[in-house]
């Protein structure tokens, strides 16, 4: 790599490519690929997407936003954080299943009302019943008839952890 | 001294207003129709135990008389937002509509804000701007609990805002909700009473006159600035409209608000100010049973571009 290629900056936001083929910034995440991935682990179509442009800051964390930005560099956020890349295993943000999780098709956990008031606590929980794929998923409960993403769940060895951060984590009663 | 006492004359039940501002306030959520309806509100809140009571003027406003706004399931989705009643009023007179760019100068913590992107559906653009780094940690962490997609957060002295890292130069709509020496918050925090000093009132009020005019000159012709204060102060209400509509090309329209309020004063301490101030609005604690408030809308003068004037603008006078 020479001096001059592009790098990622911690400091500014920088649209991501269109791509994989389009990438200029090594390990940049492309539009497509996060097009897929939110289709393969979820079940949410592309079409979700559509109108929303995708956008990296720092190593890894992606952003979403539905409004007009020809030069957010120097700006303090544009729209909200969305995707973790740049490792392994993605990862949604707790803020990308509130919004867009009900249209999930798979990988989402649906928990009793003790369950999802553990879950919103930020508790580990045993659930060896779940025999779907490991890994992030969707936890829901159900509110007023319908079923209402909490959060995201990373579940391993018939365990699933809360992944909830800790701003976020809330002490609630439970409501059968 | 209690600087309530200096607004006995512009109210007409001094009694009754001072009463009122020492009578505390429920705490009162705000719906956010980006995740819910009013309704889903409710049936959560019924389904948790949790005990409510309408607002008569805005079906998405909930009191809590047993308090804890946030230890419930609504709020944790993020379909209801702290906010108090009064702190609606500029959002609703700025009227944003989808697609529109719409500017809050001084943003944080962002209950405007968000209010804002939720009356544009989450379409457009709304920039979201606060001097201070910290503050504006609070409006982003509101932002993203309530889902907002559409908001560009700033960080830049609204004085002089530069429209550079956007895609655009010029707004459709401005909020300023000013910096203020916020008395009509006493009923919150009594605090604010015993910190006041009119040092401070002449001081901010030099700052909100110049966001005002700022907000101004950045709103294309024919658009609509609004700027609201928690203060009676007349310095840092209808002195600082007098001096923007001397120094910049921009007029006060007559606008609706779903309370009871008294017209801008034209006359206090010796001066006189602009006959139009009277198109403001302020919002007395013992009117309505709220927190303070004063709000006015301007429209932005000039030749307005294709597209002509706002849409509203019914409320503009011709």
């Amino acid at each position: 790599m020479s001096d001059d290629a592009p790098t990622n900056d911690g400091q500014q936001f920088d649209r991501l490519p269109e791509t994989p083929a389009d990438r200029a910034v090594e390990g940049r995440a492309s539009r497509e690929e996060v097009l897929d991935w939110w289709e393969e682990r979820f079940g949410i179509g592309r079409d979700t997407f559509a109108e929303y442009s995708f956008w990296e800051k720092g190593a890894g964390k992606i952003w979403i936003f539905n409004g007009e930005a020809s030069d957010p560099s120097e700006v303090e956020a544009v729209g909200m954080t969305f995707l973790r890349t740049r490792q392994e295993h993605w990862k949604p943000t707790g803020r990308a299943v509130s919004r867009f999780g009900s249209r999930a098709t798979k990988n989402v956990i649906e928990l009793g009302p003790e369950r999802a008031a553990a879950f919103a606590a930020g508790d580990d929980q045993d659930l060896p019943e779940w025999d779907g794929d490991w890994g992030y998923l969707i936890a829901t409960h159900e509110v007023a008839g319908e079923s209402v993403p909490i959060g995201v769940g990373l579940y391993l060895y018939d365990e699933l952890r809360s992944v909830v951060p800790k701003g976020s984590r809330a002490d609630l009663p439970v409501v059968e | 001294m209690n600087p309530l006492d200096r607004y006995e004359p512009l109210v007409d039940d001094v009694d009754a207003f001072r009463a009122a501002c020492d009578r505390p306030l429920p705490s009162v959520v705000r719906t956010n129709g980006i995740a819910a309806t009013p309704a889903r509100v409710r049936e959560a809140f019924d389904e948790a135990g949790v005990a409510y009571e309408p607002v008569d003027w805005h079906d998405g406003l909930f009191r809590l008389p047993d308090g804890n706004p946030g230890g419930n399931w609504p709020y944790v989705h993020g379909w209801t937002h702290g906010q108090e009643e009064v702190s609606v009023l500029p959002g609703l007179a700025l009227d944003p509509q989808p697609g529109e760019r719409v500017w809050d100068a001084c943003a944080a913590p962002g209950s405007k804000t968000t209010q804002i992107a939720d009356a544009m559906d989450d379409e457009g653009t709304v920039v979201a701007n606060d001097n201070n780094l910290g503050r504006l940690s609070a409006l982003r962490h509101n932002a993203e609990r309530l889902g907002i997609t559409n908001a560009v957060v700033t960080n830049q002295d609204a004085r002089n805002f530069s429209t550079k890292p956007l895609a655009f130069d010029e707004f459709d709509r401005a909020l300023v909700d000013a910096p203020c020496s916020c008395e009509g918050t006493c009923r919150k925090n009594p605090d604010v009473l015993d910190q006041w000093t009119l040092d401070h009132v002449h001081a901010v009020a030099g700052i909100q006159k110049g966001v005002l005019a700022r907000a101004v000159q950045a709103t294309r012709p024919g658009g609509v600035v609004v700027y609201s204060t928690c203060t009676f102060a007349p310095e840092e209400n209808e002195a600082v409209l007098d001096h923007v509509l001397a120094s910049e090309d921009c007029e006060l329209v007559d606008f609706d608000l779903p309370l009871d309020t008294d017209p801008g004063v034209t006359e206090w301490d010796g001066e006189t100010y602009d006959e139009s101030v009277t198109r403001a609005k302020r919002i007395y604690p013992h009117r309505n049973d709220t927190g303070g408030f004063f709000c006015a809308k301007l429209r932005v003068g000039g030749a307005a571009g294709d597209g002509g004037g706002v849409a509203d603008g019914g409320e503009v006078d011709a």
